[in-house]
Parts: structure tokens; sequence; C-alpha cells
């Protein structure tokens, strides 16, 4: 496996930083755009994304927070974003369209490219595949796909479920039981919704289980769902990626 | 859950972070994930100059009853001193 940091363009024709991990070679393989969660372009989030490469992915996490705070610690990052107000959907939208490109731009690409987004990205995953040409997606845990956020937050994060109509691939979702952002009332929602419109999806909600299961640093990790749902990403993209 | 909640207040003062003092024009309070306290979700405050960069900034993460009780110990603190005295109007 090679890792590393790279430059990429993304929305608006902007350079942006990505860490990008491969496996060694150029056999045929899918790519996968990973979508940090709000607290940022962190260790954590790089730990994912050489995980995909060791499932056979080329993987890239584009820095949402590039713009902002350039060469900045994650955490200062993110509070500078945060303060900033967050990131626009139509940014976050071109800046994984430019992470998705290069991904099908490397050596190797069969072509297929999927994405995977937790917590905040969750959401921003279901959104990238309403608006892009993707094969897969997975949302782990995103809140206000269904339901609104406070109106104390700067910015305006829409639902989208009224968007649901457009997603342009197949859905993995992996909750929480316990969490209630989102709720499981909320996935049972989006689920009906993309019932009733005829894209194929697959849910799961792990008992015993709140938000952010995957996250090891955390203390809401939860090794038996963790381990049970990166199996499920694993077959997901085992599917729909590989040629 | 990333409750995206954040109250923004401007501040005037100093704050000390990673490479020393600098001045604090801008705070972000708000609950959510915290990078380093042990618990789900704290009550976090970032105190900023964003027109100095993203570094100069200092960060706490407090429980609920943390923060409570730092809010009464700041208005303990300035009930105990004459009125006006930190004021940004004080006479120096």
């Amino acid at each position: 496996m090679q890792a590393g940091t790279v430059r990429i363009t993304g929305a608006g024709g902007d350079e942006i930083e990505a860490y990008l991990a491969h496996p060694l070679g150029t056999a045929p393989r899918g790519g996968v755009v990973v979508i940090h969660h709000m607290p940022g372009y962190d260790e954590a989030t790089k730990e994912i994304t050489r995980r995909l490469a060791g499932y056979g992915y080329a993987a890239i996490c584009p820095n949402l927070y590039s713009r902002e705070a350039p060469g900045a610690s994650p955490d200062d990052a993110a509070a500078t974003a945060r303060a900033a107000g967050g990131v626009p959907d139509d940014r976050l939208v071109g800046d994984v369209d430019g992470a998705a490109e290069h991904l099908r731009g490397l050596p190797g690409s069969n072509g297929r490219v999927g994405v995977i987004g937790y917590c905040s990205g969750g959401r921003q995953a279901f959104l990238a595949a309403t608006r892009l040409p993707l094969d897969a997606a997975v949302d782990c845990y995103g809140a206000f796909v269904v339901g609104h956020p406070p109106e104390t937050f700067p910015l305006a994060v829409t639902p989208l479920l009224d968007q649901a109509d457009r997603l342009s691939c197949p859905l993995l979702g992996l909750f929480g039981a316990d969490d209630q952002y989102p709720s499981p009332a909320q996935t049972d929602e989006l689920s009906a919704e993309l019932t009733r419109l005829g894209k194929p999806h697959e849910f799961h909600t792990f008992d015993g289980a709140g938000h952010g299961f995957f996250a090891v640093d955390r203390p809401g990790y939860r090794p038996l769902a963790a381990t049970e749902g990166w199996q499920k990403v694993r077959d997901f993209f085992h599917r729909h990626l590989d040629a | 859950m990333c409750t995206y909640v954040t109250v923004k207040r401007e501040v005037d003062g100093s704050g000390k972070g990673a490479d020393g003092w600098f001045p604090v024009t801008d705070t972000c309070v708000y609950v959510d994930h915290p990078t380093h306290a042990p618990y789900a979700h704290t009550l976090n405050i970032d105190f900023l100059n964003p027109a100095a960069g993203p570094a100069a900034r200092v960060a706490v993460e407090l429980t609920e009853e943390s923060a409570l009780a730092l809010v009464e110990a700041i208005h303990a603190a300035l009930a105990a001193a004459p009125a006006g005295l930190a004021s940004r109007d004080q006479r120096v």
C-alpha cells in the first residue's frame, strides 16, 4: 500500500489537500471517496482511508477545510470551519467530484467510484450521491438527511429527503439504535421513501450502539457493531465497485 | 450526534494558545463531540482570532456541570470586584 498527501482540484477549480491510499501495482480496482466527520481531516479518518486501501480500493479523503485552514491541525481547522459556518453543500459536492475524478484518473482504475461518510459526512455522502454519478454510497449515522438542524447553526444545513429521487447509486446506511441524530424513526422514514421511489438501499441499525460507533478513539466506540459494520461496508463495495 | 449548534459572540481580551498570547476577538460556544475530553458530548468553547489564523485558538471542553460552575464562578468573580473595574471602558 502507498499512502500520502496529494493535491487535487476541488470545487470551483480550487486546489485542495487530500489523503490518498491505494494498493501497490496497477491491477484493476474501484475507488472510494472518504468524507471526514465534522471534527475534521484527522488521524482516525486517514486510518479509515488506509483501511479501504487494505480492502483493495484506491481511497481518497479530501480535506474539506483546506480553504479555511490550510496546514492547520485538524481540531483547529474544524473549529475555524465551524466558526465560518461549516462546509457549504455545493462546495462539498464539487470537492467530492474532484476527488472522484482523481480516483478515475489513477492507473488501474476500473472507473467505478463509491463514497462513504461519517457523522456530518454521512449526510454529505447522501448529498453527493444525489448530485454526482456514483456507483455506491455509504451513510454512517448522518444526521439531517431527514429532519431539520437547530436554527442557531449559522449555515443552513437542510434536510435532503426531497432529493432522494435523484440518488444515483445503491445506498448502504449504518446506524445506531441509541442514536437520536439520526433517530431510528428518521432512518425508517428515509428507508420508506427510498422504497417508495424504487431506490436500492440496505439499512442496518445496530442495537447497543449510538452515534459514532465506528470511532475507535472516542467513548462511543462499539467494537461488535463496528466489526459487523465494516464487514457490511466491505461486502457492499465488493458488490458495487469491483469490476 | 453532531449538534451543529454554535453560539457565537464577539469578545475583547487575550488568550494564550500554542504559539503564545494573542488578542481574542471571537468565541464559539457549542455542545458537540469533544476532541480530547473522555465524553461523547461536552460544552466546548473556542476563543479565537480568525484574522490570526486557525492556530490562534484556546479550546476548552467541559462537562455540563463544569460549564455551569464556570458560569457561576464568572458571575461571582465579577460581583466581588467593583463594577466596571474590568470593563472595556475602565480607566487605566
